[in-house]
């Protein structure tokens, strides 16, 4: 059984976990070309690489940041994103 | 089987990165019906190796959508004479193809999918659940009182099975017979581009083995797609997720038809071997990689022991996994692209096997001709821009 740490409720086997897909900056619908706002809605960067991703423990409800490496599948570290916002991941 | 060429030459008319199924039925196709022979298929592993040899081997055409449909139904129809044509058994077998529908939502799209295929000329009819059950007597229809109980299914007759290796081989045999060259072990490096004012071309690719100059390349990959759209500039919606499979050890013959259930997240066939091959929904998050869990092979039992409980003897034999190209709508990813003289045949998620002929025989087209094939438009490269989507979620073996 595979293990993902909650922030909140420590290490958890992985089946109680969902995916939320990698952190991505929206931009501004109001200012963003058809390009750029259909890129954002479509397209995903899925080359092998380490990613901020939104992972959620189902369980709690508790939505959190992992950086993880999809092509090791090892998760480097996990925490909430509140108390990342400003700095870096 | 295949000829071993010591060295590339240092130019092609054609390269096709990945000697899968898709990539060496082009390069058949090709150098039958086109008369292009100057062609290079390169595979960073060996033939067939991907998702070709991965996959759990089922032919169907019942699809959802218009483009759907026609697109399956000429695969369907390539498929029934390429034995002849290769002069290799592929071991394809007709099987008739269940999908149980458990509640009243299922049986609705069952109808529409039905409908849809007739319109088209497929055969493909929503049945009730005593057609089921006089059909395969062994399942439990109740499902165990665990579950919602199969309520019908969509039955199409024309679904099969064949033996996957078999058809890269075919494939790979002809293509080289007619003088095209297909290198294994051969991982491309990059892609060179050049940009005369009308956007970028390709003129060249990098490999492992030395660089060829070519002007068509065709991306046949699934799995690394991302990676080679990267190496010409492009971005696309395709992300990758493991798919697994596994088999049982070998049985007497006793499922003849092919069966799916959405609502249980299982598709079973009993092979010409005996074994049962088994798969279910995509692993939930992306992964590059092949790997196979414990997660997978205890889900996937305990759903097809719902159905099928007196399998509950029957050991596993094999387990793996293949990189699955997801796209949004469920749809492929082919053709023309906005880099000119690249090519592509991707976004084959979970769907693809049952494409290979129809793949080769309109890429193929499109490469010799520069121009997209008419049944592959509903799949373009600019289709997201559009927002003009080929909804093929509901034809979707499972729930993915």
């Amino acid at each position: 059984m595979k293990i993902l740490t909650c922030p909140i409720n420590g290490p958890r086997p992985i089946t109680e976990f969902a995916y939320g897909g990698e952190l991505r900056e929206m931009p501004d619908p109001a200012r963003a070309t058809d390009a750029e706002w259909t890129d954002y809605v479509f397209n995903r960067n899925s080359v092998p690489s380490t990613k901020c991703e939104w992972w959620c423990h189902t369980s709690s409800g508790v939505w959190f940041i992992a950086v993880r490496d999809t092509a090791s599948d090892v998760t480097l570290r996990t925490f909430l994103y509140a108390r990342s916002a400003g700095g870096a991941p | 089987m295949f000829t071993r060429h010591e060295r590339l030459k240092s130019a092609y008319d054609v390269v096709i990165i990945g000697a899968g199924g898709h990539g060496l039925a082009a390069a058949y196709y090709l150098a039958r019906d086109h008369g292009m022979t100057d062609v290079a298929v390169l595979d960073q592993s060996y033939i067939g190796g991907g998702n070709t040899g991965r996959n759990t081997t089922i032919i169907r055409s019942n699809y959802l959508t218009p483009d759907g449909v026609k697109f399956y139904d000429e695969s369907v129809r390539l498929w029934r004479d390429l034995s002849q044509d290769f002069d290799l058994n592929l071991f394809y077998s007709t099987r008739g193809h269940f999908t149980l529908a458990h509640t009243d939502s299922a049986m609705r799209t069952m109808r529409w999918r039905a409908e849809v295929n007739k319109h088209f000329g497929v055969q493909s009819e929503a049945v009730d659940a005593k057609t089921v059950a006089e059909a395969i007597p062994m399942m439990d229809l109740s499902c165990g009182g665990h579950g919602p109980p199969v309520l019908g299914a969509l039955y199409h007759a024309p679904g099969a099975i064949a033996r996957h290796d078999a058809v890269a081989w075919g494939y790979g045999r002809g293509a080289d017979r007619r003088g095209v060259e297909i290198h294994q072990e051969t991982q491309l490096l990059g892609v060179e581009l050049e940009d005369h004012g009308s956007g970028p071309a390709v003129v060249g690719v990098r490999t492992n083995r030395g660089r060829i100059a070519t002007r068509k390349l065709l991306c046949a990959v699934a799995g690394s797609t991302p990676g080679v759209l990267a190496m010409v500039g492009l971005r696309s919606p395709i992300h990758i997720h493991p798919l697994q499979a596994m088999v049982s050890e070998p049985l007497k013959p006793w499922l003849d038809p092919i069966i799916v259930s959405g609502s249980l997240h299982i598709y079973v066939s009993q092979s010409a071997r005996g074994e049962l091959v088994m798969g279910a929904s995509l692993d939930p998050y992306e992964l590059h990689s092949t790997r196979s869990t414990l997660d997978f092979a205890e889900s996937l039992s305990a759903h097809l022991l719902e159905l099928f409980p007196f399998l509950s003897d029957v050991r596993i034999v094999r387990q793996w996994a293949g990189m699955a190209d997801m796209t949004p709508d469920f749809a492929p990813i082919m053709g023309k692209t906005p880099v000119q003289g690249f090519y592509l045949d991707s976004g084959w998620g979970t769907w693809g096997f049952k494409a290979t002929p129809v793949c080769g025989k309109t890429m193929s087209y499109t490469v010799a001709n520069d121009q997209d094939h008419p049944l592959i438009r509903g799949f373009a490269f600019d289709r997201f821009a559009h927002y003009a989507l080929t909804g093929e979620k509901g034809a979707a073996s499972v729930g993915h």
